[in-house]
């Protein structure tokens, strides 16, 4: 089981001081809060993906090629990476190479974004937001998978003879979560290809997300990747936590009531019996999250929303101290002790290599030289088959 | 032979106490039990009032969480065989509760079911709210409001066409229910209208798998004709 943190990366004034960080400052908190979810000794760090203000964070790979190089255990991952505007060759190439520079301390979550205005700059349509998710990974998934991709399709111009390049570390393709919390076909492809399915689990009451987990597992079983609880479901979740559940609420309560998307709406004390938020001491929110595990099954992963609505960084450093310090240990034995034998590990790098390879050694792809026209044709590495002869002899 | 009991779901946005929204409300509802006892049915009415969603509105409006009552109401509505609408009319329009809380329902909700259009105002100069203004809403709806919409300004409570009109409006919901047109339209062509997963009060549960979608989802391609290069055709 993998416990971390997931940030949206929004600017948001801070409502006590009045005080609103630079883009400039704001990057630099997140790094001091990726290397103390580390230190703390939390697994994960994830970061979402925005092209518009107030958010930062246009370029996840950069910042998590960074934060990987800063830090030694931690797994980088986002929250989400849009699988519709960006074209799945860069998703490709860029993961990739971030997969490299962490030696596969990474994986990804797929997500569609619910921005209207996004879409056209980047040439693409909201109104297609379905199946363009559902055909970039379809291309994504192959391009991880095969040498050479002949493909074609509605939403990008076609490829022929393409490979993506750097090919996944020892031939081994990231590990892909697929975001959702409310469409039945993203859960279906997740349970399609043995992906991952991640249920944010933060705006609405836990039985929202239940009927789609639970399909997510029975498909999971349906297309013969194992029973359904070795189906890899990971969860978000939100916690605000205070030495005593008196300091908790006063603490956030300024910042809740003017968070971005559910701010100036429902009273905290009602968000907390509603949805799955827990604002208390160590020991509530402890409770409260050993609660996910009841409605939706032994799970893999759970990432906290911790930093948002401007929440300063000692604050938020304060609140890794206690979910690293007190909270989390807790949960390990707790969720430990409860689980269910058979059920799946999370995924790591090192798992699904010995998964693909077993005690042998895995494959590492070394290019033939260029034949002078800068394209590989058939047969790129050294070690393809060579299925089809580029040229004719006579 | 036995006949399944009406429910008939009111919903009230009058916010005083006595209510002039509520008591229109009420009269017409009273009417509908009248008419369909003397038809043998017998009529369960459930009073929605939409002041004690109050404090549960922001949240609704703002996320889309519904908090206990609402959900009550919705599971209500998602019962109901007709329905009674009531709005005191301000500033020219149905009242904000009132609308707000139709617009949080989900969009599929109502269709189908006939529903008696009620409004109260102060001066009669707001006559049309109810044909001009709510009655688009319903159909947004896809329900089916009643031809005869019902509106009281304080005169029309000392005039007997009030009673009359609320007589005929009642009597047109309960052919409505009479016919089944809900249950009909529901049972025949449910598919052909919108809906997202989870919708239609969390009752939109079932799952296509033999969509063009879900055959995307699962490596398939949303592209007409044969592959040119596919060798293994011929």
């Amino acid at each position: 089981m993998q416990f971390g943190i997931m940030s949206v990366s929004d600017i948001t004034r801070d409502p006590v001081t009045g005080h609103t960080p630079s883009e400039a400052e704001r990057i630099d908190a997140i790094l001091q809060i990726a290397k103390k979810t580390e230190e703390v000794g939390l697994d994960v760090f994830a970061i979402g993906e925005h092209h518009n203000p107030p958010f930062f964070s246009s370029s996840p790979t950069t910042l998590l090629a960074h934060i990987a190089a800063l830090t030694e255990r931690l797994i980088v991952t986002t929250s989400t990476t849009l699988i519709t505007t960006n074209d799945p060759v860069r998703i490709a190439e860029e993961y990739a190479m971030l997969q490299h520079l962490s030696k596969g301390r990474m994986d990804l979550m797929l997500g569609r974004g619910n921005t209207a205005p996004v879409y056209p700059w980047f040439g693409q349509d909201i109104r297609q937001g379905l199946p363009l998710a559902l055909e970039n990974y379809n291309l994504l998934h192959r391009l991880w998978r095969e040498d050479v991709v002949d493909w074609e399709g509605n939403f990008r111009g076609p490829l022929q003879g393409f490979t993506s390049t750097p090919r996944p570390l020892d031939d081994v393709p990231p590990f892909v979560w697929h975001g959702s919390i409310r469409t039945p076909e993203i859960a279906e492809q997740a349970a399609y290809y043995g992906n991952g399915y991640f249920a944010n689990n933060i705006f609405w009451p836990k039985e929202h997300y239940q009927r789609l987990i639970d399909f997510y597992r029975r498909r999971f079983e349906a297309h013969g990747h194992g029973s359904q609880k070795e189906a890899i479901v990971g969860l978000g979740g939100q916690a605000f936590i205070a030495k005593s559940s008196q300091a908790a609420h006063d603490q956030f309560r300024p910042y809740f009531n003017e968070a971005p998307v559910y701010g100036n709406g429902p009273r905290m004390e009602d968000f907390e019996e509603m949805t799955p938020l827990s604002v208390g001491s160590p020991q509530e929110v402890i409770d409260k999250t050993l609660t996910f595990r009841e409605a939706f099954g032994d799970y893999q992963r759970q990432l906290f929303l911790i930093d948002h609505a401007g929440l300063p960084l000692p604050m938020v450093l304060e609140q890794l101290e206690l979910l690293g310090g007190e909270v989390v240990p807790v949960l390990r034995k707790e969720l430990a002790a409860k689980r269910e034998p058979g059920t799946a590990d999370a995924p790591t790098h090192a798992s699904l290599v010995k998964a693909k390879y077993g005690d042998a050694e895995p494959r590492q792809p070394r290019p033939n030289a260029n034949r002078g026209d800068n394209v590989t044709g058939g047969s790129p590495y050294q070690d393809s088959e060579a299925s089809v002869e580029a040229y004719p002899t006579l | 032979m036995t006949h399944e009991t009406f429910r008939i779901v009111v919903v009230s946005a009058g916010v005083s106490d006595p209510s002039s929204t509520r008591l229109l409300a009420d009269r017409a509802a009273q009417r509908v039990a009248t008419l369909a006892k003397a038809n043998d049915r017998a009529v369960e009415i459930t009073m929605i009032d939409l002041r004690e969603l109050l404090p549960e509105l922001p949240q609704a409006l703002s996320s889309q969480l519904l908090g206990p009552r609402f959900t009550r109401a919705v599971e209500a509505l998602v019962d109901a065989d007709g329905i009674i609408a009531a709005a005191p009319v301000y500033k020219a329009g149905a009242s904000g509760l009132f609308t707000s809380f139709f617009q949080v329902l989900d969009n599929d909700l109502l269709i189908g079911k006939p529903v008696i259009l009620a409004a109260t105002a102060g001066t009669a100069r707001h006559a049309l709210v109810v044909d001009n203004e709510m009655r688009a809403l319903f159909a947004y709806l896809r329900a089916l409001p009643v031809p005869t919409g019902l509106f009281a300004a304080t005169e029309d409570w000392t005039d007997k066409a009030l009673g009359t009109r609320i007589d005929r409006a009642a009597t047109e919901l309960l052919i409505l229910m009479e016919s089944g047109f809900a249950r009909a339209v529901r049972d025949g062509s449910w598919g052909s209208y919108q809906h997202e997963y989870g919708s239609a009060g969390g009752t939109e549960l079932d799952i296509d798998l033999d969509s063009d979608m879900m055959r995307l989802a699962t490596g398939g391609t949303l592209r007409d004709g044969e592959d040119p290069f596919d060798l293994s055709k011929g």
